[in-house]
């Protein structure tokens, strides 16, 4: 009963969101909505889909996270596959290793990395919100000891047939990798769909944030109407109108990872448990 | 030794790319930190003039700045020691369930939040805490006058180590679950026979031997105490509650970037990171001496 009820609690919100942003805008500035919508209109969403800002924050969103994720996971099995070799088979590994390691241990900070991002001329570019974080250090490690949990033999008796590193790495591991980079790659899929504080620093021009920074400038002028509100009546009417339709986008950047969430969540537990409890 | 180059060149090689990308935008940026000792100017660059210490003992100075670090410690220390119970208890209930389809449908609910990001939960919150919103509109049913949740200052904190809790702790329970399944089946059917009830089962089996777990847990989140959560305090704070909702990233943020005082948003964060990166090396250690825990 209590588990019940718990669990409710983490989802009702949504329900909430998604009777809102279905509800009329008088309905829900009259506090009437619940869990179902009350004077059902899609009006909210056709406003969100009718073009604009939203539209073309969800395509930049996609194509960062297909960008992104695709680059993560070439340099996570670039990096993870030579590192997953002894000191002996890979002169200055545990010296490569401590350079990544410093990374997760220590950073230049907000403002070093911003100035890096400026010199290199990436601002308003993409790269910007790629490229800082092309190695996850993380996910490289969880691979790197998955790759050292495999038999040997396995890349032994290809290279007595004749194959070289990359061979090996191509042809004979990268099969054997595939459930370990469903795990990481997933780790980058939802990192880079839900990221928004790069996007709205290195991004000068509005149109070229992704969606969940598009979604972080709504929350910040409604915020802003709301503070000046307590004197202004018609500006809280507006802001009453607003919501209905901040609900249906929120939701919507929500929807994605919904959809993909039971697929994701057997992958998740995996890397979980691979990340934290046995190591 | 020419030899072992040759072989061994491919795993160089491939090496580059991350080397090359790291380097430029995890090392590069150790260089920039030198702008904390600079009075910075970007028309100057790196070649700003030098002051020394000038930046940290200003920062250090203001009274903002030891709030600042009290409510990032004040939030951060709940929100772990919530972030352990909550879970822990939710997960030895769901253990108690035995219709396997009932607790995977509970696990996949309360999972659900982790792979929002803070701005979608942030909407979500603006909207169920705003005063006719639902939660208000639930308390008016008991004559309980609307609350702002997010307006007043000695409320402020205590929704974000909520709602903090609130939003993670279906990870915590995963782990958990995945710890309570690794226990020998044998163990309950010994005490069964010595007449133990699920509670004294639960005291004196389960929780003991989900300590290990419940302690890696605890020692590596140590690691974050600095960390009271820029995404979430980000997107829901206001001026109006600053004096108890500032937490020292917040704070970087606004003096940094929004007021353009680059030296002194440098010399906070490198302050933060110097005590961060220490907390982490630490808590790995412990991690390491406590529960056999290793990262690689």
């Amino acid at each position: 009963m209590i588990l019940l009820l718990i669990s409710l609690l983490c989802i009702l919100p949504f329900i909430n969101l998604l009777a809102v942003s279905f509800s009329s805008s008088s309905a829900v500035s009259a506090g009437s909505v619940t869990f179902w919508p009350v004077e059902f209109t899609t009006k909210a969403y056709e406003f969100a889909l009718s073009g604009g800002s939203f539209f073309s924050s969800l395509w930049v969103a996609i194509q960062r996270t297909v960008l992104g994720t695709f680059v993560n996971l070439v340099l996570i099995v670039l990096t993870a596959y030579p590192l997953s070799k002894s000191k002996q088979k890979l002169m200055g590994r545990n010296i490569y290793m401590g350079f990544f390691i410093v990374t997760m241990l220590f950073s230049g900070g907000l403002i070093p990395t911003y100035l890096v991002v400026v010199k290199m001329g990436l601002i308003d570019s993409i790269w910007s919100l790629i490229l800082p974080g092309a190695l996850p250090v993380f996910s490289m490690i969880i691979l790197m000891n998955f790759i050292r949990g495999l038999p040997e033999e396995i890349e032994e008796s290809a290279i007595i047939d004749g194959a070289g590193p990359v061979q090996v790495l191509l042809r004979i591991l990268l099969p054997l990798l595939k459930p370990a980079l469903a795990t990481v790659g997933l780790f980058s899929i939802v990192g880079h769909w839900n990221s928004w504080f790069d996007g709205i620093i290195y991004m000068n021009n509005p149109a070229n944030y992704p969606l969940q920074s598009y979604l972080q400038t709504l929350l910040q002028s409604f915020e802003q109407i709301m503070l000046k509100s307590g004197s202004d009546y018609t500006q809280l009417l507006s802001m009453m109108n607003a919501r209905t339709g901040r609900a249906a986008q929120m939701f919507l950047g929500a929807i994605p990872i919904l959809l993909v969430y039971p697929f994701l969540q057997k992958y998740f537990t995996k890397g979980l448990v691979l990340g934290s409890v046995k190591g | 030794m020419l030899r072992k180059w040759k072989q061994q060149s491919p795993y160089h090689l491939m090496l580059i790319p991350s080397l090359v990308l790291v380097f430029i935008f995890s090392y590069i940026p150790f260089y920039g930190l030198i702008i904390a000792f600079q009075k910075y100017n970007p028309g100057l660059g790196f070649n700003s003039p030098w002051v020394g210490w000038d930046n940290f003992s200003h920062v250090f100075s203001q009274p903002n700045f030891v709030r600042t670090i009290w409510n990032t410690l004040y939030m951060s220390v709940f929100k772990i020691i919530g972030g352990i119970i909550v879970p822990v208890i939710f997960a030895l209930l769901l253990n108690e369930v035995l219709n396997s389809g009932v607790k995977r449908t509970f696990q996949t609910l309360v999972y659900i939040p982790n792979f929002l990001s803070w701005v979608i939960m942030a909407g979500i919150m603006l909207d169920i805490l705003s005063s006719d919103g639902i939660i208000n509109t639930f308390l008016g049913v008991f004559g309980i006058a609307p609350i702002s949740f997010l307006g007043t200052p000695s409320i402020f904190p205590w929704t974000m180590i909520v709602s903090d809790i609130w939003k993670g702790f279906g990870f915590g329970t995963v782990v958990y679950l995945a710890a309570l399944t690794s226990i020998d089946p044998g163990l309950y059917e010994a005490a069964v026979i010595d007449g133990a009830k699920r509670w004294k089962q639960t005291i004196y089996i389960t929780l003991p031997l989900l300590m290990p777990t419940i302690v890696l847990m605890t020692v590596l989140s140590l690691g974050n105490v600095l960390n009271a959560g820029f995404d979430q305090i980000y997107n829901l704070y206001s001026p109006v509650v600053y004096q108890t909702g500032d937490i020292i990233d917040t704070y970087v943020y606004r003096l940094g970037i929004q007021q353009a005082q680059y030296s002194i948003g440098t010399a906070v964060g490198l302050f933060k990171s110097i005590i961060s990166s220490v907390l982490v090396a630490v808590s790995y250690f412990l991690a390491y001496r406590v529960a056999g825990y290793r990262i690689f």
